[in-house]
């Protein structure tokens, strides 16, 4: 077996150098990606999460989304812009934002361009073979959740979203970093004071903002799909008590639609792929205020079921 | 100045079956090109046609899959949208005459292989346009412009009405009462084109112009719009109705009859000059002769060489791989020739006028479907 060539192979200034010029063709299962940017904060990300990625040498293969994040100067205050093959999706944002700005615009392009799968947004785990799937809205707690369950010890399928391949059933890892927000951020190196984390994008829309590297083991078993068993819709409270109760089937389904971000493309396909996942697994609403006790009630879970 | 080659594109679109023998990084190309210039479900839809489609890389196939499965759903809902404006329309008695894309799908035309089609453009006598405008905004189509400046515009100037938008379903749908604005150069009659229109195969309640008309239409949106950045699929709509329509007998007869009597003669000429020049259309010979002899397309030989500069230009997909230096500038003259063709010289200014303050105000993003 021929050993991959990872992107830590390259120093950081390598990276920096190479991201500012011809770019670099990166491995981010189930993709191919090709990324330039000449600001620091985006090789400084890339350096510090991407390390064990597979890096593609060579320019000869086929790249699914060639993205730049690129700088725009406006007026006083140094802007970036997102760019997908020249076209420019978003407008522009801080320069600070400019590594959180890659890792949304990799969201857009997976759930603008790939409607071979059924896209919902939500975060996605698995632990001996069965997938834990969590759609919530944001300031719910999922990204904290799915930290904390990655760090415990589950393999990460996504933070953002599940792609679910209507035909199988199953979920199809695409391990990216987890995004964290706000206080979750520390609550996370309270929690691993090990984990690493990237750069901090402070003032963003969504507050402050930074990305928890993926675990070894989600990026090694990334080609390894598996059926869904549960579907969790958190919700943190302060300091509440956990609660949890199953939640009809049917109900479940309705959320998990408003959460697709493309079940309509595949029409009744769809919709029975959606009423199939519900159907297979256990469906319940959890309130939590303490992390400790949540993750002891996944581990149950897991353990009983 | 050399443009960057198109074959790679223009061969993939034509000749489906050389999609086997493609390189990875060939298809990296490809996929781009294609995808710019909305093109990837007809790719994909001819490789499924010519039998290359297990062919292709599992990589690029994906997003052939992915923009397929885009357009079958638009078709669907194309459909559904065509049915629920038909009985929006049947207590007006105005029939219901489909343009350009959701024509093609409707009657079943090659040109719907792997069309993406967002809104549904439809045809009305002006004299009822007002009948037609409530009629729909009571089935739950309101106006998609606020701006009051765009709603005298368009009422004033334009062929059609601000897009109409359905609450509920969020379709866009545009409602013509002409093919080109009033105040164009050319004025093709509306009254002889939905006489002429015919019910389609799939519901007699349907209709969609004649096969030359529907040719003419789209020769006349494409040159006479100035709005390139989807040039080359309107060349191959062009391609795929001429090839097909082309096959009934007595119709290249009957196109430069009705292209005369419609005045738009200069638009079919470009149509068929560019179409065979940049993705390789066959036409007879003596349609050609016959539109070169008309005094309505006969142009200095300077005038028609910058023409030409410009347009094998603009009609390229907007990506870097297949533009050159002079493209930016080609594109701008291009929008300023559409506008030229459709107001005259006091209006044109005056509204570019008012487009040039918001651009600078930075309303441009809520202003581009007018512009």
């Amino acid at each position: 077996m021929t050993s991959i060539r990872t992107l830590s192979q390259l120093s950081r200034d390598g990276l920096k150098r190479r991201l500012g010029s011809e770019g670099i063709r990166l491995r981010v299962p189930p993709f191919v990606v090709h990324i330039r940017s000449p600001i620091p904060v985006v090789a400084q990300g890339l350096y510090q999460l991407y390390g064990d990625h597979e890096w593609l040498d060579d320019d000869t293969g086929f790249v699914d989304f060639h993205v730049a994040v690129q700088p725009r100067r406006r007026w006083f205050r140094p802007l970036c812009v997102f760019e997908f093959d020249g076209f420019q999706p978003f407008t522009p944002l801080a320069c600070g934002e400019a590594f959180a700005f890659l890792e949304w615009g990799l969201n857009w392009c997976v759930t603008g361009h790939c409607h071979t799968l059924l896209t919902i947004h939500s975060a996605v785990l698995e632990k001996n073979g069965r997938v834990l799937v969590m759609p919530a809205p944001p300031g719910s707690g999922k990204s904290t959740l799915c930290a904390a369950l990655m760090l415990q010890g589950w393999r990460l399928l996504s933070d953002e979203m599940a792609l679910l391949d209507p035909q199988s059933g199953h979920v199809v890892p695409a391990p990216r970093p987890v995004s964290l927000k706000n206080q979750s951020i520390d609550v996370v190196r309270r929690l691993a004071p090990d984990a690493v984390i990237g750069p901090v994008a402070r003032d963003t829309l969504k507050g402050t903002v930074a990305h928890l590297r993926a675990s070894d083991d989600s990026l090694a078993r990334a080609g390894v799909s598996a059926p869904p068993a549960w579907v969790v819709f958190p919700r943190y409270q302060h300091a509440a008590p956990l609660n949890v109760e199953p939640r009809p089937k049917a109900r479940a389904l309705v959320e998990l639609a408003s959460n697709s971000f493309n079940h309509h493309v595949h029409g009744r396909t769809g919709f029975e792929a959606l009423a199939q996942l519900v159907d297979r697994s256990q469906c319940f609403d959890l309130q939590y205020g303490h992390l400790p006790e949540a993750l002891a009630w996944f581990d149950a879970l897991e353990a009983g079921a | 100045m050399s443009l960057p080659s198109l074959d790679l594109l223009v061969n993939a679109l034509q000749q489906p079956a050389s999609l086997a023998g493609l390189s990875l990084s060939q298809w990296d190309l490809l996929v781009r090109q294609a995808r710019q210039a909305d093109l990837l479900a007809r790719l994909g839809a001819g490789a499924q046609e010519a039998g290359s489609w297990a062919a292709i890389p599992a990589a690029p196939r994906m997003h052939l899959a992915s923009a397929l499965q885009l357009a079958a759903r638009q078709h669907v809902e194309l459909r559904h949208e065509v049915r629920a404006i038909e009985r929006a329309l049947r207590p007006t008695g105005v029939p219901l005459v489909l343009l350009k894309g959701a024509a093609y799908v409707q009657t079943g035309l090659r040109a719907a292989q792997g069309r993406m089609v967002s809104d549904v453009d439809i045809l009305v006598p002006r004299e009822q346009l007002a009948e037609v405008e409530s009629a729909l905004m009571m089935a739950g189509w309101v106006s998609t412009q606020r701006n009051a400046y765009d709603q005298l515009y368009y009422r004033t100037w334009m062929h059609e009405l601000p897009p109409l938008r359905h609450m509920k379903r969020g379709s866009v749908l545009d409602v013509h009462h002409a093919i080109l604005p009033p105040t164009a150069r050319y004025k093709p009659d509306t009254g002889l084109l939905l006489r002429a229109a015919r019910a389609t195969g799939a519901d007699e309640r349907v209709f969609v112009l004649a096969p030359v008309d529907m040719v003419l239409h789209s020769a006349a949106h494409l040159f006479h719009e100035g709005e390139l950045d989807l040039g080359l699929r309107g060349l191959l709509d062009l391609d795929a109705l001429l090839r097909e329509l082309g096959q009934e007998p007595g119709f290249w007869l009957e196109l430069i009859h009705r292209a005369h009597q419609l005045d738009l003669e200069r638009p079919l000429f470009h149509a068929l000059r560019y179409t065979h020049w940049m993705v390789g259309t066959p036409h007879p010979d003596a349609t050609v002769h016959a539109l070169q002899a008309s005094p309505r397309v006969r142009m200095p030989r300077l005038q028609q060489r910058v023409l030409d500069a410009l347009y094998l230009r603009g009609l390229r997909p907007e990506h870097a791989s297949t533009s050159d230096a002079w493209t930016p500038l080609a594109r701008s003259l291009l929008y300023l020739r559409g506008h030229w063709l459709r107001m005259p010289p006091g209006l044109l200014a005056g509204h570019l006028l008012r487009k040039l303050g918001a651009v600078v105000r930075g309303e441009r993003a809520s202003h581009a479907s007018t512009a």
